[in-house]
C-alpha cells in the first residue's frame, strides 16, 4: 500500500461524489420520510413500518418471495455444482459453457415470447405432455406459475453459478485427488471427501451472491404476468412497483428501509466470507 | 458409459439454454401463415396444441425487409438503447476505474466505510433505491429524459467492484519499482494500473453492457415518453398480422447482447469468477 494518504481520495472522490448525490443523500431522505406521515410534514414514528408489516399485499409478497428463495437456492446450487463437476472433467467444454451462459445475455422480452408459447394452456409443454397421455395445466394461471418462475430463475442463473463453482473447483489442487486415487478412492468418494469439504468457503460466498441475485427474477415475472400476476408469484418487487404507481411514498419509504436492512445483513455476511478466503 | 450419460445431461441443459435463440432464429424467417399454423392455439385462433419447427418450411426475408422499411419506432428504440448503454459504459470507465484504483492501491481514512458502501450498493435490488432515485431525479428535473437512466447508471458500483478485484492482483513490487524510478502516482495509474488491469476493466464493461442492454425496471419507472424507451422494453405483440415481424425484431434485439457476450466470453467469465475467488 502506498503512503500518499491524499492520493487515494483523489482517485475515489469523483465516483464517490456521484454515489453521494444519486444514492446516499436521497436514501437518507427516504429514511427520514419513512418516519413522516403520508403528507410528509408530521412525525409519524413507527406508524409507517407498522402499516407496511400489517399490509396484506406485503405479507403475501414477503411470504412468496421467501418461499421462492427457499425453493430456488438449493435447486440452483446443486444443479450448477453438478454441471460444474461434470463439465470440469471434459476436454472441450467451451461450447457447452457458452450455452449455459448465454441466458444471461438474452433480454427478458425475447424470453417472454417463448415462455408464453411453451407454458400456455395450448402450448408446447402441454402438447408434449399429451403425447405421453399426461394431463396438462394452465401453467401461468394456476399455482404452477410458481414453478414457471423457478424454472426461469434457474434457466437464467445456472451458468452464472456454474462459473462460480468452476472457479472454486480450480482452487483444489490436483495432487489431493491423485493421492486419494492411489489409496483406492472412487469418483464418488473423491467428491464427498475432497471436493465438497474444499468448496466450503467459496460455497458460502456463492450462496449469498445467488440470494442477492434472486431479486432480479422480477424482470421475467413482470414481463410474463404484468403488475398483478397469479397470486403465488406476487413478489415483493410487485408490491413496491404498485406502491410506486399509487405514489404511496410513506409505505414505500418504510418498505425500502426494511428491505435494505435485511439485505444489509446478508451483505455483511458476504463480506466476512470474502475476508476469510 | 458414465461419460456418455454425463455428456447427454450436459447437452440437454445446453439445449435449454439456447432454446430462445433457436426459437427466434427459426421464427424470424417464417411467413405469418406458417407461424400462425404453429402457435395459433396459444393465440386462440387455432385449435389443438402449439407446435414448433426448428427450420422454416418456406424461408422468407419478408419480415426483415418489413422491419427495416416500415418500423421507425423499432430503430428509435434501438438507438435509445445504444445511447443509454454507451453513455453508462463511458461514464463507468471514466469514474469507476480511478475509484477502483484508489480503493485497491491506497490506504486512506474512510476507505473501509466507502468499500462497504460500494459493495452494499451493488447488492441492492432496484426496488430499494427506486424511491430515492425518483426523488433526486425529480428534483434535478431529469425525469423522463435519457439522463435519468444514464447518470445513476454511471455511478452503479458494480463495475468498481469488479475492477477493484483485478487491481488488487497487481503485485506491489511493480509499483514500488516505478516509484523508485521517479514515476508520479498519476503516471503509475495510467502506465501500469490501466494496462495491467485491462482484463478487469474489460470484464466490468462486458458485464455492464449486458446489464444495460437488458435494463427494464429503470426505464419503465423513469421514462414516461415512449419514444425514449430502450429496446429492452420492446414487448413483441404477436398476432396474425405481424407475428413474423415481431419475432424478427426480437431476434435483432438480442443480437448485440449475444455478440458482445460471445466476443467477450472469457472476460465475462473472469468477471463473474472474480466475485467468488480472488484473482
Amino acid at each position: 500500500m502506498a503512503k500518499g494518504k491524499k492520493m487515494g481520495w483523489v482517485f475515489v472522490l469523483p465516483s464517490f461524489c456521484g454515489v453521494l448525490v444519486f444514492y446516499l443523500i436521497p436514501f437518507g431522505d427516504v429514511v427520514r420520510r419513512s418516519f413522516l406521515n403520508a403528507v410528509g410534514n408530521g412525525f409519524a414514528g413507527l406508524e409507517n413500518y407498522r402499516q407496511v408489516l400489517g399490509n396484506q399485499a406485503f405479507r403475501l409478497a414477503a411470504g412468496n418471495t421467501a418461499r421462492f428463495v427457499l425453493v430456488c437456492l438449493p435447486l440452483l446450487l446443486t444443479l450448477s455444482l453438478g454441471v460444474a463437476v461434470l463439465l470440469q472433467n471434459l476436454a472441450r467444454k467451451s461450447l457447452l459453457k457458452s450455452a449455459y451462459l448465454v441466458p444471461l445475455a438474452i433480454p427478458a422480452a425475447s424470453v417472454v415470447l417463448l415462455w408464453n408459447v411453451v407454458f400456455d394452456n395450448a402450448g408446447l409443454l402441454n402438447g408434449l405432455l399429451s403425447l405421453f397421455h399426461l394431463e396438462g395445466k394452465n401453467w401461468m394461471e394456476t399455482d404452477a406459475a410458481f414453478g414457471v418462475l423457478v424454472f426461469s430463475y434457474i434457466w437464467k442463473n445456472l451458468g452464472y453459478d456454474m462459473i462460480l463453482w468452476l472457479a472454486g473447483l480450480q482452487g483444489i489442487s490436483k495432487s489431493i485427488y491423485e493421492a486419494a486415487r492411489v489409496d483406492g478412492a472412487g469418483t464418488w468418494k473423491c467428491f464427498l471427501y475432497i471436493t465438497l469439504p474444499n468448496l466450503r468457503t467459496v460455497a458460502f460466498t456463492i450462496v449469498i451472491l445467488s440470494f442477492l441475485n434472486s431479486f432480479k427474477v422480477f424482470r421475467e415475472a413482470y414481463l410474463v404476468a404484468g403488475s398483478y400476476p397469479q397470486e403465488r408469484i406476487y413478489l415483493l418487487q410487485h408490491v413496491f412497483n404498485n406502491w410506486f404507481s399509487e405514489l404511496s411514498v410513506d409505505k414505500m419509504a418504510a418498505g425500502s428501509v426494511l428491505l435494505c436492512m435485511v439485505l444489509l445483513l446478508f451483505v455483511l455476511m458476504l463480506q466476512r466470507s470474502w475476508d476469510q478466503e | 458409459m458414465k461419460r456418455a450419460i454425463s455428456i447427454i445431461i450436459l447437452a440437454l441443459f445446453a439445449l435449454l439454454g439456447i432454446s430462445p435463440i433457436i426459437f427466434l432464429a427459426a421464427g424470424a424467417f417464417m411467413g405469418n401463415q406458417e407461424i400462425m399454423d404453429a402457435i395459433g392455439p396459444v393465440l386462440q385462433t387455432h385449435h389443438g396444441n402449439a407446435s414448433w419447427k426448428l427450420l422454416p418450411k418456406f424461408p422468407t426475408m419478408k419480415n426483415l425487409v418489413q422491419l427495416l422499411l416500415d418500423t421507425p419506432e423499432f430503430f428509435q428504440m434501438f438507438w435509445n438503447s445504444v445511447k443509454i448503454t454507451g453513455g453508462i459504459l463511458a461514464g463507468q470507465f471514466l469514474f469507476g476505474t480511478p475509484a477502483a484504483w484508489g480503493l485497491a492501491r491506497y490506504s486512506f481514512r474512510g476507505k473501509k466505510v466507502i468499500y462497504l458502501i460500494y459493495i452494499t450498493m451493488m447488492m441492492m435490488p432496484f426496488q430499494v433505491t427506486m424511491l430515492s432515485e425518483y426523488l433526486v431525479l425529480d428534483q434535478m428535473h431529469l425525469l423522463d429524459t435519457s439522463a435519468s437512466i444514464i447518470l445513476p447508471g454511471i455511478f452503479s458500483t458494480f463495475s468498481v467492484f469488479i475492477i477493484y478485484r483485478f487491481f488488487c492482483g497487481i503485485p506491489e513490487e511493480i509499483l514500488e519499482a516505478a516509484r523508485i524510478d521517479g514515476a508520479g502516482e498519476l503516471q503509475i495509474f495510467f502506465r501500469i494500473g490501466i494496462p495491467l488491469g485491462a482484463a478487469g476493466i474489460i470484464s466490468a464493461l462486458v458485464l455492464s453492457f449486458l446489464e444495460c442492454w437488458n435494463m427494464i425496471e429503470q426505464p419503465m419507472t423513469f421514462l414516461a415518453t415512449k419514444s425514449l424507451w430502450p429496446l429492452s422494453l420492446f414487448l413483441p405483440k404477436v398476432d396474425s398480422s405481424n407475428a413474423g415481424v415481431s419475432l424478427c425484431a426480437s431476434l435483432i434485439a438480442l443480437l448485440p447482447a449475444v455478440l458482445v457476450f460471445l466476443a467477450g466470453q472469457d472476460y465475462f467469465e473472469q468477471g463473474i469468477a472474480s466475485s467468488a475467488v480472488k484473482e
